[in-house]
C-alpha cells in the first residue's frame, strides 16, 4: 500500500519545497519570540531557508527524477534542468529581496514576521510551477503564489494605496485564475488525465481544428498573460506597482513573472505544443501590442515605480517574441532574459527602496533630483541597471535582446526583429529621462539617501551579475540551454 | 473520448430545462389565477415573524469574518478527517503520516491564531485590530 502512492525517492525531489515551508512555518511562530528591535531575526531565518533550500536543489543539479509517480506512473512533479535554472533564479531573487526589506519595513513600521513567511510561502509556490507537470499541482502553485502576494501587496495596512492595489490585484488575479482553471478543465475533458504529457497526446489526436482543444488554448492563453501581465490584460500592472510595498513590486515584477513564465512556457511547448498554429498569431499579437503599449504608456510617468512598471510590460513583450520565434535559441534567449530581466530589475527597484526614508517616500522622478551629487554611488548603480534595461552593452540586457533578434531573424520574423529593435529607442528616452534627473537637475532637498547594510548588498550583487551576464555571458547562456533541454 | 462526447450531456440539459420550465410554471400559475389581498404585513420581508426594524445592511465587526473564516478552515479539516477515518485500516502507516503532517499544518495556524489574538472576543483583550 505504502509504494502505491510513495516512492523514498519522492520525498527527496521536494526536500526544497519542504525545507522552505518548514522555514516559513517556524518564522510564523518565532515571531512571537521576538521583541520589536529584533524583528531581523526573521529576516535571517528567512534567508537561511532559502540557503538551505538552494543548496537541496545544487544537490539535485544533475539528476532527472519524476516524483509522486501514483498509481498510473503519471507523475505530479519532476525535477529536471528547467526546474533547477528556474528555482536558482525564485532563491536568488527571494534572498535579494529580503535583503532589501529588513530597513524599508522599519521605515514604514511594518516589520512583522508574516511578511518573511509570506515571502517564503510565494517562493515554494513558484518552485511547484516551476517543476510541476501535473495540472492541479501546477494550479495549487500559482494560487499558493498569487494568495501570498496579495496579502504581500496590502502588507503596509495604513497606507490607502497599498490597499487598493491589493483589493485589485485580488479580484483581477482571482478571476484569471477562474479562466485558467476553465481552460484546465477542457483539458481534462477533452484527456480524461491531469498530467499534461497525457494531455499533450489527446490534443495531438484531436487536432488544431478542434472546438475544445481552441477553447482550451484561448482561456489559457487568457489567463497566462494575465498573469505575465501582457497587453491586453496589463492593467492590473501599474496600480498594483504603484501601491505595493517597494521591495514587493520587485519581487512581484521579478520573481512572479518567471514564475508564470516558467508556467507558460510549460503549458504552451507541451499540452498546447502540438497546436502551435492555434496560438502562434495570437502569441505574435500579443507581443507586439505588449511591447508597444508598454513602452509608449511609460513616455509620461511621473513615478517611478509606475514607470518600471510599463517598462516590466515592455519587457514581456521581448520575451513572448522568443517563443513565437519558438526555435531553439528563442527559448534560450526566453530563459538568458529572464535571468538578466530579474537582476537588473531587481537593482533598479533596490536603488528606489533606498530613496525611502522617514520624510519621504522618494518614489517620483523629481524625488531622484540631483542625486548624482548626493549619493554618486547609487545613482551610479542606477544608470548601470537603466542601460540594461534598455540594452545597450556590455550589460547582460544586451546579451538578452541579442539572443531574441537573434532568434526571430533566424525563423525569419524579420518584420517583427525591425519593430522589437525600434521599441528599444523609445525605451531610451524614457529611462533616461531619470538620469537627466539624477544627472542634470539640482537637488531639491539636501537630505541624504542612507543605505541599509541590506541594501548595499542587494545592489552589490544586482550590478555584479548584471554586468558579468553581459561582459563574460558564457556559463549563463550554457545554463540556460541546459534548462531547455526538456523541450527539444 | 468519442466525437460526440457533448451529446452524452444532452439529458442534463433537457434536466435543466425541464426543472426552470417546472418552477417558471408554477410562479406564473399563482400570479395568474392566485387570489391577491395585499396588507402591509404580508408586503413587509419575513424577519422570524418579527416586525422588521431598519435596514439589513449596517457595517458589523470584522471580527465575523474572522470567526467564519476559522470556521471554514476547520470544517474542512473534519471533512478529511472523516474521510481518513473511514479508510484508515487500508492507508496504515502511510496514511497515518500523511494526515499528521496535515494536522501539523493546521495545528501551526491554530496556534499562530491564537497568539494574534484572533480568538479573544472582548476588544482589549486583542493584540491588534
Amino acid at each position: 500500500m505504502w509504494t502505491d502512492f510513495f516512492q523514498p525517492e519522492d520525498f527527496v525531489a521536494i526536500v526544497p519545497h519542504l525545507e522552505l515551508t518548514i522555514f516559513a512555518c517556524g518564522i510564523l511562530l518565532l515571531d512571537f519570540l521576538l521583541d520589536a528591535r529584533y524583528k531581523f531575526v526573521s529576516a535571517i531565518t528567512a534567508l537561511l531557508g532559502v540557503a538551505f533550500s538552494g543548496f537541496q536543489i545544487w544537490r539535485l543539479h544533475d539528476r532527472t527524477m519524476l516524483a509522486f509517480r501514483g498509481t498510473d506512473g503519471g507523475g505530479l512533479i519532476v525535477v529536471d534542468s528547467f526546474f533547477i535554472y528556474f528555482s536558482f533564479i525564485f532563491l536568488l531573487a527571494t534572498a535579494l529581496v529580503i535583503l532589501m526589506s529588513i530597513r524599508y519595513l522599519e521605515i514604514e513600521k511594518e516589520n512583522e514576521g508574516e511578511y518573511y513567511s509570506l515571502i517564503l510561502f510565494a517562493t515554494v509556490g513558484m518552485m511547484l510551477l516551476a517543476g510541476g507537470i501535473d495540472l492541479i499541482t501546477l494550479f495549487i502553485g500559482l494560487e499558493l503564489m498569487a494568495i501570498s502576494f496579495y496579502l504581500l501587496t496590502g502588507f503596509l495596512r495604513r497606507d490607502r494605496r497599498s490597499n487598493e492595489a491589493a483589493i485589485k490585484y485580488f479580484l483581477l488575479g482571482v478571476f484569471s485564475s477562474g479562466i485558467l482553471a476553465y481552460g484546465f478543465s477542457l483539458l481534462y475533458g477533452i484527456s480524461g488525465s491531469t498530467n499534461i504529457y497525457r494531455i499533450a497526446e489527446a490534443v495531438r489526436q484531436r487536432g488544431p481544428d478542434d472546438p475544445i482543444v481552441f477553447l482550451a488554448t484561448i482561456t489559457i492563453a487568457a489567463a497566462l498573460f494575465f498573469k505575465v501581465a501582457a497587453v491586453p490584460f496589463h492593467q492590473w500592472a501599474p496600480d498594483v506597482y504603484e501601491g505595493a510595498p517597494t521591495p514587493i513590486t520587485a519581487y512581484i515584477s521579478v520573481a512572479s513573472k518567471a514564475a508564470s513564465f516558467a508556467l507558460l512556457l510549460r503549458l504552451f511547448l507541451i499540452p498546447l505544443g502540438p497546436v502551435r498554429t492555434n496560438w502562434e498569431d495570437i502569441l505574435a499579437v500579443v507581443a507586439v501590442a505588449t511591447m508597444v503599449i508598454g513602452n509608449l504608456a511609460a513616455l509620461n510617468q511621473d513615478n517611478i515605480k509606475r514607470l518600471l512598471a510599463y517598462s516590466s510590460i515592455g519587457h514581456v513583450g521581448y520575451m513572448l517574441l522568443g517563443l513565437v520565434a519558438g526555435n531553439e535559441t528563442g527559448r534560450t534567449g526566453i530563459a538568458v532574459y529572464i535571468f538578466v530581466y530579474a537582476m537588473m530589475t531587481l537593482g533598479a527597484f533596490a536603488v528606489v527602496t533606498g530613496m525611502r526614508r522617514s520624510n519621504l517616500i522618494g518614489d517620483r522622478i523629481e524625488d531622484m533630483r540631483g542625486l548624482f551629487f548626493k549619493n554618486p554611488v547609487p545613482a551610479t548603480l542606477m544608470i548601470i541597471f537603466l542601460l540594461s534595461l534598455t540594452g545597450i552593452p556590455p550589460t547582460g540586457g544586451f546579451v538578452a535582446k541579442y539572443f531574441i533578434f537573434l532568434a526571430l531573424i533566424q525563423t525569419g520574423h524579420y518584420y517583427l526583429a525591425i519593430i522589437a529593435a525600434l521599441y528599444v529607442a523609445v525605451a531610451l528616452y524614457y529611462y533616461f529621462r531619470i538620469v537627466v534627473a539624477m544627472f542634470m537637475d539640482k537637488p531639491r532637498e539636501p537630505g541624504k539617501m542612507e543605505l541599509a547594510p541590506g541594501l548595499v548588498a542587494t545592489l552589490a550583487i544586482t550590478v555584479v551579475l548584471t554586468l558579468a551576464s553581459g561582459i563574460y555571458p558564457e556559463p549563463l547562456i550554457r545554463f540556460a540551454q541546459f534548462s531547455m533541454i526538456p523541450f527539444r | 473520448m468519442n466525437q460526440n462526447y457533448l451529446s452524452s450531456y444532452v439529458p442534463i440539459l433537457i434536466y435543466f430545462l425541464l426543472a426552470m420550465g417546472v418552477a417558471g410554471a408554477i410562479m406564473l400559475l399563482s400570479w395568474l389565477i392566485g387570489p391577491r389581498k395585499p396588507t402591509p404585513t404580508k408586503l413587509s420581508p419575513y424577519e422570524c415573524g418579527m416586525l422588521p426594524t431598519g435596514d439589513a445592511r449596517e457595517p458589523f465587526s470584522v471580527k465575523f469574518y474572522l470567526v467564519a473564516i476559522l470556521f471554514i478552515l476547520f470544517d474542512v479539516e473534519a471533512m478529511f478527517l472523516i474521510v481518513w477515518a473511514v479508510v484508515l485500516r487500508q492507508l496504515g502507516m502511510y496514511g497515518f503520516i500523511i494526515m499528521s503532517i496535515f494536522l501539523f499544518l493546521l495545528m501551526v495556524g491554530f496556534v499562530y491564531e491564537w497568539k494574534k489574538g484572533v480568538l479573544d472576543w472582548a476588544p482589549r483583550q486583542s493584540r491588534r485590530g
